[in-house]
């Protein structure tokens, strides 16, 4: 009883004490609550036949029929194999190339580092829409300048939007290419911090700068990289929505290879009404994720218990 | 000894001279394609049908931007839709983002564990599209209205991951000093807070600010009046019907006996939407590079 009580009271000062703060907190946790936890619903919708005019009380349970339709159809082996392949891909080629340049850049005097960075910034900038135009201007098929140049050297113009097996190359290219800026500047942040006595006393003992490169900078970027490569890897189930929805052009031909989970989802509540498929399959995806998420945060903990997410 | 120091000064010089060679071909990389749509915005009709698109134009023309121009009512109202919905979304994500990262920041506070636990799970397991859609146009009642296009969008945990980075860097003995002198917590967020922290919430407002301006899903997903089309789903429109405007029924519904530039005008639509923002964030990319730099090392 008196515990009890005691619990109460320090309770209710605990309150006072910090009521101030909670109020200023108040809108966004309010904002989180009704946009981050209310969805949580959507938890029981892939059980549920849903139908939109009746709800979500009223529609029928169906069980797991919504999964059985789901992965008994071909489609989810295509888009969960497009999803992991494409982000694998990505992983691999943005974290080369932004290492090699971030290394390079340290090389350069500081003016010019302030040009290379802000030109290098500037595909950073515009939205996916926009690169969807630039792709066009290089792969119309009548009139794109690879066609031109194609067509030019006496080869045959090649219908880019209608042929699967370039757009591994072409996705990839587009993807790095837009995250250049970023991606490089969060490696080299690592590298200015990097204290310069090892650099020199490396020269001093008559080190080449490739042999500084492999043996200081990678080393101290080693952290940074595995950090980076296992948190993608944590969010592997989830595309880049603005880029496979905007650059292929939705075209059909091209979802042999194109086509992800986010691009399936989206196509099926918004064009076809189908809550059933869609919430289910998106069920799969916030599930495989989440559990991805936890078991590379507890891998990033043994490796350095500081940088893990939580 | 002379000579080697001066084997060595040649051998550094040609190694920078590969290096900025790399860079700048890396650099053109990154501006030549953004020109190739300027060029052939600017480039003749006819032209493009008999001999294609080419990175500089072989007839100047600014055909495409007159027609473009003149039928402009629906560019002029994404551009006040957009810059609306970028203005309204940016504030009003600082501020909810920033309120909250000041109560975690604050070590005093009670009950920051917990909120941190709940602002930060959201990170790992989100309900996915089929439940927003439903939250927003059923129970919002959301669906074709302005708030669709920047409401769902104003929070992002990773922001206030940045901007707790920010203010973590604040002594708590300005705080308590502060309340000594018996201010409250408000005034001593508004007045103590964020003036420190003023490189993080211009950060935070830029990123919101690209966000918003770029966004193409929240007007996509949940409107289809033309009145709500921001510039980046106008540009999608303007993709997949301008083939449809050159088209014999198209023809028959434009008035104009001349022929629709179709090619050029859809690249002239693009510079006409995307040019600014082109040539207004690259300006702020030293607050970009400044924030992420110093968020990353303290988030």
């Amino acid at each position: 009883m008196d515990i009890k009580k005691y619990k109460n009271q320090t309770f209710i000062r605990d309150f006072k004490k910090n009521y101030e703060l909670t109020f200023i907190a108040l809108p966004a946790l309010i904002y989180v609550i009704i946009f981050c936890y209310v969805p949580l619903y959507g938890l029981i919708i892939p059980f549920k036949d849903y139908k939109f005019d009746l709800g979500l009380l009223r529609s029928p349970w169906v069980g797991f029929k919504n999964f059985e339709y789901l992965f008994t159809s071909n489609q989810l082996y295509v888009i969960t194999r497009n999803t992991i392949v494409m982000n694998l891909l990505f992983i691999v080629f943005t974290t080369i190339v932004s290492v090699v340049l971030a290394l390079f850049l340290y090389e350069v005097g500081r003016k010019s580092v302030k040009i290379y960075q802000t030109t290098m910034f500037f595909p950073y900038f515009i939205s996916w829409v926009v690169v969807s135009y630039i792709v066009i201007g290089f792969l119309d098929m009548e009139h794109g300048l690879l066609n031109t140049i194609l067509k030019f050297s006496g080869n045959e113009a090649i219908m880019w939007y209608a042929q699967p097996k370039y757009w591994y190359v072409i996705l990839v290219l587009v993807k790095v290419w837009k995250g250049l800026g970023f991606n490089i500047l969060i490696f080299y942040s690592v590298l200015i911090s990097i204290d310069p006595g090892y650099y020199e006393s490396a020269t001093i003992d008559g080190a080449s700068k490739l042999k500084q490169a492999l043996y200081i900078s990678l080393p101290m970027l080693k952290h940074m990289i595995t950090i980076m490569t296992i948190l993608a890897i944590g969010s592997i189930f989830y595309s880049d929505f603005g880029l496979f929805y905007n650059v292929p052009l939705d075209q059909t031909m091209l979802y042999p290879v194109t086509d992800v989970i986010d691009t399936y989802v989206y196509r099926a509540v918004r064009r076809l009404g189908d809550f059933g498929m869609s919430s289910a399959a998106g069920l799969y995806q916030s599930t495989v994720g989440f559990v991805l998420v936890m078991v590379t945060n507890k891998i990033v903990k043994k490796i350095d218990s500081e940088n893990a997410l939580f | 000894m002379k000579n080697s120091q001066i084997a060595t000064t040649i051998k550094k010089n040609f190694s920078m001279a590969y290096i900025h060679t790399l860079f700048i071909l890396v650099s053109l990389a990154c501006i030549l394609p953004i020109m190739l749509i300027i060029s052939i915005s600017l480039s003749d009709e006819i032209d493009i049908t008999s001999n294609g698109y080419s990175l500089i134009p072989r007839k100047l023309t600014l055909a495409a931007y007159k027609v473009v121009l003149s039928n402009s009512a629906q560019l002029k109202q994404s551009y006040l839709i957009t810059m609306i919905v970028t203005i309204l979304g940016s504030v009003l994500g600082t501020l909810l983002v920033t309120s909250l990262a000041y109560v975690i920041s604050r070590k005093d506070y009670k009950y920051r564990n917990i909120i941190s636990f709940l602002v930060f799970f959201t990170m790992l397991f989100n309900g996915g599209l089929v439940p927003s859609y439903i939250l927003i146009a059923k129970w919002l009642h959301m669906r074709d209205t302005m708030f669709a296009l920047f409401v769902p969008a104003l929070f992002n945990a990773f922001y206030v991951l940045l901007m707790k980075g920010f203010l973590q860097s604040i002594p708590d003995s300005l705080y308590e000093s502060a309340k000594l002198d018996g201010a409250k917590e408000m005034r001593i967020l508004v007045q103590i807070a964020i003036p420190l922290a003023k490189p993080g919430v211009a950060t935070i407002g830029l990123f919101f600010a690209l966000q918003f301006w770029n966004d193409w899903f929240l007007c996509n997903f949940y409107t289809s009046d033309k009145k709500y089309l921001n510039l980046q789903n106008m540009l999608i429109r303007v993709l997949r019907f301008l083939e449809f405007l050159n088209s014999k029924e198209g023809r028959q519904m434009n008035q104009s006996a001349m022929q629709y530039p179709t090619f050029s005008a859809r690249m002239a639509t693009c510079i006409l939407a995307a040019g600014p923002m082109l040539f207004v964030f690259p300006f702020f990319q030293r607050y970009f590079v400044k924030g992420l730099v110093l968020g990353s090392i303290k988030g």
